[in-house]
């Protein structure tokens, strides 16, 4: 239990995140965005604001998850800083993949197509990751996949960060800079390919 | 002087030519309007000029500055309003404008004075602290057209600002928008297919068909050109498009925009 509560805090983070690209094809529907698009504010503020907004909704995965492992008999640490470490996981966690789910809705533009990929892509993120096994039981071809993968990063300075006695393999600092960093990317990507939500 | 400036501006979609080869130029202080049936390619070119849609060729300059080259400098001139009608429901209809507000910039201290002006001047003050879901149509698109000016922008782009819209609120939203041209002396650049709206309130009125601007003039310079004493623009659109512009289905688009009311609330 102790291993997956990390796994479990991440997959949530990442579900709610990956969907949440629907938004910006509901404001297209509406013609919101089009009205977002043709004022001055730079696209990569927009497309910030998105990820910003998904991280503050993953902040209530955090509680609840916390919950339910406390309930469960996870050695949970509840030391501040390790704390705050887990909810900015969280929220660039949720930054990220939210971004990345931007990018694919700007790419396809309606709901059925979104919906679709959507549910193609969260199974492969979650499983080729080490959220549910440690990369170093994976074959060789799943573990170069792991590696890439942001989650695998969040869901490894998470076990560094919520357990008391938690097992990682990365430096917890390096995590961090991975994650920002596809964050990072992620966003001017989507400041990128955003405008095309409009054509 | 010139406040609007197109080149042959040009937009493919696959096999469709959208906008064929579209050149005019709008004098400031105008209400210039694009009139044609639905398909006729209006949308498509207002999206060009406010740097939604790329053009596929030609080139176009808004406030002197290029559409392409300098679209950041571009969106700092114009307002927008598009065609279908779009606020948030959820909030009401001081918040939407205050969403804009922080979109263009408006400095903090001087947001709550100019939302309230705004508000004012669009005739919806009774009813700003209500959320937009209780808004009939005709509120929304002056709620739309308030979100749109909050900036003072030289120029106002409107995409069918009366679509869907009972007569009483066609009205309404063209008297706020004399109040809006009176007080700010602000340009309009709008497309619409009603004939009687356009004859009533553009200067000067481009005919578009098929994605071509078959005439542009002052209404009356355009009734002219038909050589019968007692044409209306109808007869000028038969004359220049060879076609009716009562058989352009509009039906479908204002449907949509009923849907989209119904939507929002
Ligand atoms: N995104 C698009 N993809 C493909 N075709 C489009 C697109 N937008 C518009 N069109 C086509 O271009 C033509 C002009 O459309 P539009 O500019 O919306 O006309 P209007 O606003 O005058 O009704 C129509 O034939 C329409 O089907
Ligand atoms: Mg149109």
């Amino acid at each position: 239990m102790d291993f997956m509560a990390p796994g479990i805090l991440a997959q949530s983070v990442l579900f709610i995140a990956i969907f949440s690209g629907i938004t910006i094809i509901w404001e297209r529907d509406l013609g919101i965005v089009f009205k977002f698009l043709a004022s001055p504010t730079p696209r990569t503020a927009l497309v910030l604001g998105k990820a910003l907004s998904a991280g503050i909704r993953a902040l209530s995965q955090v509680v609840i998850i916390y919950l339910l492992s406390w309930l469960l008999g996870v050695a949970l640490d509840f030391s501040p800083l390790p704390l705050l470490g887990v909810c900015v996981l969280a929220l660039i966690g949720a930054a990220c993949f939210s971004t990345f789910s931007l990018i694919i809705a700007c790419l396809v533009k309606t709901r059925e197509r979104f919906m679709g990929i959507g549910q193609i892509l969260t199974m492969p993120l979650f499983f080729a990751s080490n959220a549910i096994y440690p990369i170093a039981i994976m074959p060789a071809w799943l573990r170069i996949v792991a590696r890439v993968n942001p989650l695998t990063y969040e869901v490894d300075a998470l076990r560094a960060l919520m357990l008391q006695n938690g097992v990682h393999g990365f430096n917890v600092g390096f995590d961090f800079i991975v994650l920002a960093l596809a964050t990072i990317v992620l966003v001017i990507v989507a400041g990128l390919v955003y405008p095309r939500v409009a054509t | 002087m010139i406040i609007l400036q197109t080149e042959e501006l040009t937009r493919r979609f696959r096999n469709i030519l959208a906008v064929n080869r579209l050149t005019l130029s709008v004098e400031q202080g105008e209400v210039f309007g694009l009139l044609g049936p639905n398909g006729a390619g209006k949308s498509t070119a207002i999206k060009m000029l406010t740097t939604l849609l790329p053009p596929t060729s030609g080139t176009a300059r808004v406030g002197g500055f290029d559409i392409h080259q300098d679209a950041a400098a571009v969106r700092r001139i114009f307002g927008y309003v598009p065609q279908a009608l779009s606020a948030d429901g959820s909030l009401t209809g001081r918040e939407n404008l205050r969403v804009f507000a922080r979109l263009y910039d408006i400095p903090r201290k001087e947001i709550e004075s100019r939302l309230s002006a705004a508000l004012e001047l669009m005739g919806i003050a009774d009813t700003a602290d209500r959320l937009v879901a209780t808004y009939s149509g005709g509120m929304i698109r002056r709620l739309e057209i308030a979100q749109a000016t909050l900036h003072h922008p030289k120029l106002l782009f409107l995409d069918e600002p009366t679509i869907g819209l009972d007569p009483v609120a066609r009205d309404a939203v063209w008297e706020h928008l004399a109040v809006l041209r009176k007080q700010f002396g602000i340009t309009i650049f709008l497309t619409t297919h009603y004939m009687e709206e356009a004859e009533a309130n553009c200067t000067r009125i481009a005919i578009m068909y098929k994605g071509v601007v078959a005439a542009i003039g002052t209404p009356s310079e355009l009734i002219a050109s038909v050589g019968k004493p007692d044409a209306t623009l109808n007869d000028v659109f038969a004359y220049y498009a060879g076609d009716s512009l009562a058989t352009g289905g509009t039906y479908k688009e204002t449907a949509a925009t009923r849907r989209a009311m119904r939507r929002l609330s």
